[in-house]
Formats: C-alpha cells, structure tokens, sequence
C-alpha cells in the first residue's frame, strides 16, 4: 500500500534573474482525455545543465517532456505556459515543426528509421532545409562526432542503422537530433533499453553535449541522475514535490515523499 | 552412503499401478487423435481438389497443342481467333487482359492511396467510422450488379462523349477500377497501420512535417504492402470475368485503340464456353485460355511471395 503523502508540502527551487534559462513552463496541466495527469507544472531549466526528471512509473515525468515540444498534440490536452525564448510555445498559432527544430526529442527505445546510417541524418538535416550536398556532409560527420559514433561508423555509413547495437542505435538518435543545431534537447528514459556498457558511452556523451545544448533527461534510475544531472526534480502522481540541485536532492532531500523515494521505500 | 542408494533402488521398482496410469490412454488423449485426425481428413480433400483441378485445366489446356497440333507460338502471337476455322490466336485477348488490368490499376492505386492515407493519418476516427464500411460494402457488391451499372451508365456515357458504341477497354477499365479501388484501399490501410508508430513519432520530433512524415517514413516503409496491395487489385481484375463481359464488347479481334469493342481472356472464356462441344478444337481453344489465366495467377501469387520476403529482408537487423 502506497502511503499518502500531502500533495501541498513541495520543495520547488527557483532561480533569479542572473541564472539564464533554456525554457520554463508555468502552470502547465497535461489532460487526457477527463483524466488529469499532470498538476500545476512550474518548472524552468538553466542553460547548458543536465536537469534529470526522475520519479516512479506513472508520475507524469514523461508526459510532462513530451508536453515540451508539443509532442503531446493530438494526443492529450496542456494549459498552461511553456516560455522559450520569451515566447509561449503553447499558444494555438505557434509553429510546432519549428519549434521541434528548436527542441529535439530522444526516445526511450531507440527509434532510427530502416534506412542508412547517412540517410537518417540527412532525413533530419533535409526536413530542415539542408540540401547542399557539401553541407549535409559535413553536418552528417559534426553530429555523428557529438554524439560520439563517428569513430565507429565513419567507414560504414551506407550500412544500414538497423545493423548497429542498441547504444549505437540510440548515440544515432542523438546524433540525428543535434543534426538539426537545436538549443534543447529532450531524453525520454534514453538508457532503459541499453546495456550498462552502451549506457556508458550515452551517458559520457551526454556530459559532453552539455556544453553546447540544455538537457533534460527522464530517468528511471536515481544513480544515473546523481551521476550526470546538475538539477534534478522528483515526479509523483502527476505533481512536481521537490526540485534541487542534484547533489542536495540526494544528500539532503525536503520533504517525506521524496526522502522516501530516494531511500527508496517505493517506486 | 552403500544403504542408502540400494534403499533408493527399492523405491525405483516398478509399481503396477502407476505404470497402468502413466501409460493408458485418456479421454484427453483420445481427444487429440480426433482433432488430428479430422484436420488432416480436411487437408487431404482439399489438397486433392486443387490439385485435381490444376491437372484438369492443365491437361485439357494442352490438348490444343498436343491432340489438334496448334503451335504454341501461333496460339500466343497470332491475332486471329475463329476456332470454328481452326484460327486460335489469343493475342486479342491477352492484350485485351493486360490493358483493362494494367489501365485499372494505374487509375485506382493514387485514388487508393489517397484514401488509405486519410483514413490512417488524416482523420483515423472518421476514416474508421464511415469510409472502413463503406469500402467493406464495396468489395462486398456482385460484379454482375458492378457490371449492369457499368452497362447502364458508363457505356451510354462513352458513347455520348467519345462516339462509337461505348463499349470497349476505357469502359471495362472504369469498371473494374471502381471494382479494385476497395480491395487496393483496405489492403493499404492495414499496411499503413501496421507501420510502427516510433518512426512516426521519430520523424515529427525531428521538426518533419505532417505531409514529410507520411511520404519520406510511412509510405516508403510500407512500400511492400503497398505494392502487395496493388498486386492484388491486379489480380482481381485480371481475373473478373462477368463484369467485365457485360461492357467490354466481346469482339475478338486485336484492340485497336481504348474506345473500340475488345475482348479478355475472361470475357471471352463466358461468352463462348456454351457454344462448343467437348473435346473439339473450339473447346480445347477455350481451355488453353483457361489455362492462362491459372498460370497467371500462379503468377501474381508468386510476385505477392516475392515482394513479402524483400520487405521482411529490410527489416531484418
């Protein structure tokens, strides 16, 4: 039996104004259908940080990724704002295709198309815009660099990317993301398929990657935020209880529900 | 250690009753022999009925070659079809076939796909409302109802526009396209739905747009239903006879182009299978026809192998 825990006692960290900010939403509510899944969603990430979502299944942590670039649309109902760029991005009128440019997405299984190494780039790079054929080379070797896979596939990229293991598969997911140059990207659970060796590699690439973009990354697995992430903010049933740097989330955490979860009495 | 494993060998000794038990058979097992008995008594009428009827066509087939000494090649290129005279060239008829069935394919597949795309990206919930049952009645209409409104609309209509008496291959084509549009669109449809969703997800979180994703990622993965699809669509117009019959003209002679009266394969199997005695050059003529509308769709079940085991291959790691 779950214990019930007070959905008012919460441990949300903000920032001022010196801190610069990939995106923030505010009062988001995600709805599917009559069913409210996410409440209250006020959160904003720094610049060129790993924020990790972390919390039990059914928290509401990947809905509330997906509702970042609107993947959600068609799918569930979001109020509320989504500010990127001093824009919210949740307003009917707002450019979904450009946004997701803006806003790349990783998903928990990795997702490269039955085509060539090449070809799932260029698919990328093609969707937006980039049709020289000096360029698409040369982007094609820059992501593939991000995402440290160029090293193992620079002499088989016509293979095709079915043929690679799953780590390699998924670094291909990376690297077709930053193909397109965003600022942010999303990682959906990108390591629940994987192997520990191949979460490694991911991991380690993500840490470089943290440079040049903002992350945030959905994670099952605690030891994997505390290892890559700089802020790290806990999910349960649909509301955010505690958001911290991560190292005082896990050394020193607020509030009952989420020093449970890291004593790990659920979840 | 010696007395407990003599012990042991004791308890080893064959007990009467159990061996009774664990050997006799029990309604269960009687069950089994039923089952296996009664699905193996089907397989073997219905493997003796096709292949009865593949050696019936077959041997009254070649009879034309072999009893009446018709050339294979006089019967495959000539163009003149009187059997009455001992003239048996088909090529009127299988040009006649090919057109009507390559003509109606062409028309109905971007018509097919067309709708598949709407009723499984566009609007899936509307497309599963009303058009899912709409196409189902569709395929579900006799060709001879198929045929009559052909013969009623289409050829006055022809001949109004065009001249002539209307009949002909553009009619038949219009016909058997309204006949395999369902067939082509459902087939589509399940193959459109069965992309898995992850690359569609994919490639609309890579900035792609709607039109983007179905024509670079869904359609191109599902390109083997697809051709699967029109493969079918293909043979069922290849192979429609009545329909077909009812507004194409029956003349047997070479096409001379869309909007003269023409005749199939098919067509002219109905229209002539009455008039002939059995074990004549007429007769046998007409089974060489036959024939070759077996051997195509041997063919046409072939390419639909063919085409299945090139898709699995590309999906393969």
């Amino acid at each position: 039996m779950l214990k019930q825990y007070s959905f008012e006692e919460t441990a949300v960290q903000t920032f001022d104004d010196k801190t610069s900010l990939a995106m923030r939403t505010e009062d988001m509510q995600v709805f599917y259908g009559s069913n409210h899944a996410m409440f209250d969603a006020n959160l904003a990430f720094p610049k060129n940080q790993i924020t990790a979502l972390i919390g039990a299944s059914g928290s509401g942590k990947s809905t509330y990724l997906r509702s970042l670039n609107r993947m959600n649309d068609g799918i569930a109902t979001v109020t509320g704002k989504i500010w990127y760029h001093g824009v919210n991005i949740n307003e009917p009128g707002v450019n979904i295709y450009e946004i997701r440019r803006h806003i790349g997405m990783v998903f928990q299984r990795p997702n490269p198309f039955a085509k060539s190494i090449r070809e799932n780039i260029v698919y990328a790079l093609r969707a937006n815009g980039v049709k020289k054929k000096a360029e698409l080379e040369e982007r094609i070797e820059q992501s593939l660099k991000g995402a440290a896979l160029w090293d193992e596939v620079k002499d088989s990229l016509d293979k095709s990317a079915l043929s690679l293991s799953g780590g390699q598969q998924q670094r291909l997911c990376i690297a077709r993301s930053i193909a397109m140059a965003p600022d942010v990207l999303l990682l959906d659970e990108p390591c629940s398929a994987l192997d520990p060796i191949s979460t490694v590699k991911v991991e380690e690439t993500l840490l470089e990657l943290q440079k040049k973009y903002s992350i945030i990354i959905v994670t099952h697995n605690m030891q994997q935020a505390s290892r890559i992430s700089s802020q790290c903010a806990f999910f349960h049933l649909g509301h955010i209880m505690e958001y911290a740097p991560t190292g005082t989330m896990f050394s020193n955490p607020q509030i009952p529900v989420t020093q449970d979860y890291i004593a790990g009495s659920f979840g | 250690m010696e007395q407990t494993n003599s012990q042991l060998k004791n308890q080893d000794t064959k007990s009467h009753e159990w061996d009774t038990r664990l050997h006799h058979a029990t309604k269960a097992t009687h069950e089994d022999w039923i089952g296996r008995g009664i699905s193996y008594f089907c397989i073997g009428i219905i493997i003796l009925v096709v292949a009865s009827m593949l050696w019936f066509i077959t041997s009254k087939g070649i009879a034309t070659f072999t009893q009446n000494h018709v050339s294979l090649w006089k019967f495959l290129s000539g163009t003149n079809w009187a059997p009455d005279q001992g003239q048996i060239g088909a090529l009127p008829m299988i040009l006649g076939s090919f057109a009507v069935t390559f003509a109606a394919a062409i028309v109905a597949t971007p018509f097919a796909l067309g709708t598949a795309i709407f009723m499984t990206e566009i609007s899936p919930n509307r497309g599963r409302k009303f058009l899912q049952p709409v196409i189902e009645l569709l395929v579900g209409i006799p060709s001879v109802v198929y045929g009559f409104i052909g013969l009623a609309v289409i050829v006055p209509f022809m001949r109004h526009v065009v001249g002539g008496s209307g009949f002909g291959i553009i009619s038949a084509t219009f016909v058997l396209f309204v006949m395999v549009l369902p067939t082509i669109t459902s087939m589509t449809v399940d193959s459109l739905r069965a992309v898995p969703r992850f690359y569609k997800e994919a490639s609309l979180a890579l900035g792609a747009t709607r039109w983007q994703t179905v024509s670079r990622v869904i359609l191109r993965s599902a390109t083997s239903g697809i051709l699967t699809a029109i493969i079918f669509g293909m043979a069922r117009a290849f192979g429609e006879a009545l329909a077909v019959q009812m507004v194409i003209g029956n003349a047997a002679i070479m096409p001379k182009n869309l909007i003269s009266p023409a005749s199939t394969l098919t067509s002219q199997l109905t229209t002539g299978i009455g008039d002939t005695i059995d074990g004549t050059l007429p007769n046998n003529a007409l089974w060489s026809l036959a024939l070759i509308l077996l051997l195509m769709s041997l063919f046409f079940n072939a390419l639909v192998r063919f085409i299945a085991k090139r898709g699995q291959l590309k999906h393969e790691r």
